[in-house]
């Protein structure tokens, strides 16, 4: 068979290929998931009482007041920098467990954490895979119960229960790993 | 703690399962039986065959096969070069994203094209939904079906069939397998909430009043055969670790198996195709025997955690930089191996973030390239290995060395060897070169032992077709990109060149029969063999590099220096 055969044969092919997974299957799956999960299918988006969006259950966001739970530290500070305002981004610290500049970080985030009557857990040192966590575990939770009941003069025992709420639980008990979601949680400290 | 030990045991026990039944399917579809799906694809199968003016599908020959493989892949390329490069004109743009440097575009072509997916760019700050869809979401499935048909020609040739038609293989490979399980995976992950939408990035008030940009996109279809074929192409910068790509505990699953079942099957099929289950099963023990260890040694490395915050938090934590929390350690040590050795190459936390024994197992996987190995090639990887311990011990014993009742000969040694050799050479050769270049160009991040390490994975990455990368590593650059480029052409098209010829040659060869004196290759001893055949000749070159970088960073952690 001679090459001009095989280029003959080779764009016809790549174009109905083409055609069959870069189009009708996209096409098709796009179609079926704005029909039966369109929650999902446009990111899970969280609206307020005026239809606004102002977040998704899926996606963290930086929370520092004293009238908030503390989400983890992100490199890429939730992708609320103005330089990505339009297309939104997702990052990691990329930092070596032997690289001195992780611990120089690390430590004044404990010092921080101490200082605000928090003790330090693992996942409020550590910044997260995409930059965009949307979980802190329950043992950061509940550290920060004493700092929100003070801030907001709500019972620890009240706040406790609306973390139990907040966690995104195991999936069939086994999958994954819990994690209380920290804009979930925060959304309900507002309502009440 | 225990709970995360359970998840990484169900999740191989489940692979375990489908192994029989997809490594079924597939040989039932290669050779050519009526399966389940033969009422709505095979009217399909014809019209596209039809279409491309092919009546009755004819064997070919090596060098005809090797061509219907290479012409093809230049034209799937060429399209994808003009895509990308025009992405500033084409449609499906909802953030305005640019253009394109000509040595990203020809990068990014070359490493979807060899099923690599390296990327040197961020997907939601650089890619239109255009490119992602039209240009890499189709060569998602062109690369996986070429290297799967590769892997089937390729034991076709072993067990003397012929090597069967290219075209008809990697449109098979489409319709049959990885169109069909893409679907219904995308499916549950749409309702598991990874967004399937062409609308534009969400902006969003925060509750603290920031203005958030909340990218998303046709994620789902493009996520689902990104793991099934073993891109690992993210759709996002960030990868698997980004919620929209693998929302919880449920899509996490989904993407692990994903990535490794089709390798694990093919190993059955092959069984299959020789009729000699009990042969598949055993060459299974011995990935088996491999992915085992490194999985726990991993697992208990990141659980173990980084000493020194350890020490400042009072208490043994696990690592979490670069982590999820919906992951934690277990669920992501698992993916850090096979997804390094599937060559799948997507992350859902970060490696160059990993302890250093992490470190080691992952690279240890991209030398190895056979613990389940890449889509097709893999699989046929291992059995380049069982030839050379046929060889090593046919030499040893004195006796002719013969492989599935066919005798292995000069070319056949000489082919099997060019296939071991190109990965030294495609690594070594340009990580030595880069050492040598100024440090602003090197790109080394991360200091000291692991800086080594970064350039050593990046190289490694690519000569092996993974893709995934210690992505600290500055990489964005004309000579990163067009290095990494060459090293990924070499890694995929040399050994593809080469398991064919191997393949054409045996299928020739006429059957020695079997008597008292034959070496037998389905027995323990001789599965033990290959196995030290794969470590010596798989590790050996490479021991110098693992011991300058992760084993030399981790006596420095262990040091406290």
């Amino acid at each position: 068979m001679n090459i001009a055969q095989d280029l003959f044969k080779s764009i016809r092919i790549v174009a109905v290929l083409w055609i069959l997974t870069a189009v009708l299957y996209p096409l098709l799956t796009w179609g079926i998931g704005q029909t039966l999960f369109s929650n999902q299918a446009n990111g899970s988006l969280v609206l307020n009482a005026e239809g606004k969006p102002i977040g998704s259950t899926l996606i963290g966001q930086p929370f520092k007041s004293d009238r908030y739970f503390w989400s983890r530290p992100s490199t890429i500070e939730y992708g609320t920098l103005p330089e990505v305002a339009k297309t939104g981004a997702s990052g990691a610290s990329n930092l070596a467990p032997s690289n001195p500049a992780l611990f120089d970080r690390i430590k004044p985030e404990a010092q921080r954490l101490r200082q605000a009557n928090i003790k330090p857990t693992p996942d409020m040192l550590y910044t997260s895979g995409s930059g965009l966590d949307p979980h802190i575990s329950l043992e950061s939770a509940q550290a920060q119960i004493p700092r929100l009941s003070q801030a907001r003069g709500m019972e620890p025992s009240r706040l406790q229960e609306l973390i139990n709420q907040a966690i995104d639980d195991r999936i069939l008990w086994i999958l994954g790993e819990p994690g209380v979601n920290v804009l979930k949680l925060n959304l309900s400290l507002d309502q009440k | 703690m225990l709970q995360g030990w359970i998840q990484i045991a169900l999740i191989l026990v489940t692979v375990i399962i489908l192994t029989p039944l997809l490594g079924k399917y597939i040989a039932r579809v290669f050779l050519h039986k009526t399966t389940l799906l033969d009422p709505i694809f095979g009217p399909i199968d014809r019209a596209i065959m039809r279409t491309i003016g092919i009546y009755e599908p004819e064997g070919m020959s090596g060098w005809q096969y090797i061509q219907a493989v290479l012409v093809s892949n230049i034209v799937m390329g060429i399209a994808v070069f003009l895509i990308l490069f025009l992405q500033p004109i084409l449609p499906f743009n909802p953030s305005q994203v640019g253009g394109l440097s000509w040595d990203l575009v020809l990068h990014t072509t070359i490493s979807f094209l060899t099923n690599t997916d390296q990327q040197h760019y961020s997907g939601e700050t650089t890619l239109s939904y255009s490119s992602q869809v039209f240009a890499l979401g189709f060569l998602m499935f062109t690369s996986a079906a070429t290297g799967l048909a590769v892997g089937i020609a390729f034991i076709r040739g072993l067990t003397g069939r012929s090597l069967g038609n290219f075209y008809q293989d990697l449109m098979q490979s489409i319709t049959r397998i990885l169109l069909p399980i893409s679907f219904m995976g995308t499916l549950v992950l749409i309702a598991a909430g990874i967004p399937e939408t062409w609308l534009g990035a969400a902006q969003v008030t925060t509750l603290e009043g920031a203005t958030q940009a909340i990218a998303r996109g046709p994620v789902a279809h493009f996520e689902m055969i990104k793991q099934l074929g073993e891109n690992g192409g993210g759709f996002f910068g960030i990868n698997s670790a980004h919620p929209f790509e693998n929302s919880n505990g449920l899509t996490n699953f989904i993407e692990t198996v994903a990535m490794v079942v089709i390798p694990a099957s093919l190993i059955y099929t092959y069984g299959l195709f020789m009729g000699n289950l009990r042969q598949a099963w055993l060459v299974y023990g011995i990935v088996l025997v491999f992915f085992i260890p490194l999985v726990i040694m991993t697992a208990w490395g990141e659980s173990q955690g980084n000493g020194q915050v350890n020490t400042l938090l009072g208490s043994m934590a696990p690592n979490l930089e670069g982590k999820e929390i919906r992951f934690g350690w277990s669920a992501s040590s698992l993916w850090a191996i096979v997804t390094t050795a599937t060559m799948c190459g997507a992350v859902n936390a970060m490696h160059d973030s990993l302890m250093p024994i992490g470190g080691f197992s992952t690279l240890l996987n991209l030398f190895l390239q056979i613990v389940w190995g890449g889509q097709g090639t893999g699989t046929a990887y291992l059995f380049i290995f069982l030839i050379l311990a046929v060889f090593l011990t046919g030499l040893m014993v004195g006796r002719t060395p013969e492989f599935l009742g066919r005798k292995i000969e000069k070319a056949e040694v000489i082919l099997a060897s060019v296939i071991l050799l190109i990965h030294p050479i495609a690594v070594l050769i340009p990580t030595a070169v880069t050492l040598l270049l100024p440090e602003d160009l090197r790109g080394i991040s991360n200091p000291g032992f692991h800086g080594l390490s970064q350039i050593v994975y990046e190289y490694t990455s690519a000569a092996a077709n993974n893709g995934s990368g210690f992505e600290g590593l500055g990489d964005g650059t004309l000579w990163w990109n067009l290095s990494a480029s060459v090293s990924m052409l070499l890694g995929r098209y040399v050994p593809i060149v080469a398991l064919i010829l191997l393949a054409d040659g045996m299928k020739l060869k006429q059957i020695v029969p079997m008597t008292d004196g034959t070496l037998r290759t389905d027995t323990g001893l001789f599965t033990g063999v290959t196995g030290v055949v794969i470590l010596i000749l798989g590790v050996l070159t490479f021991l110098p590099v693992l011991v300058l970088g992760p084993i030399a960073e981790a006596f420095q952690l262990s040091s406290g220096l």
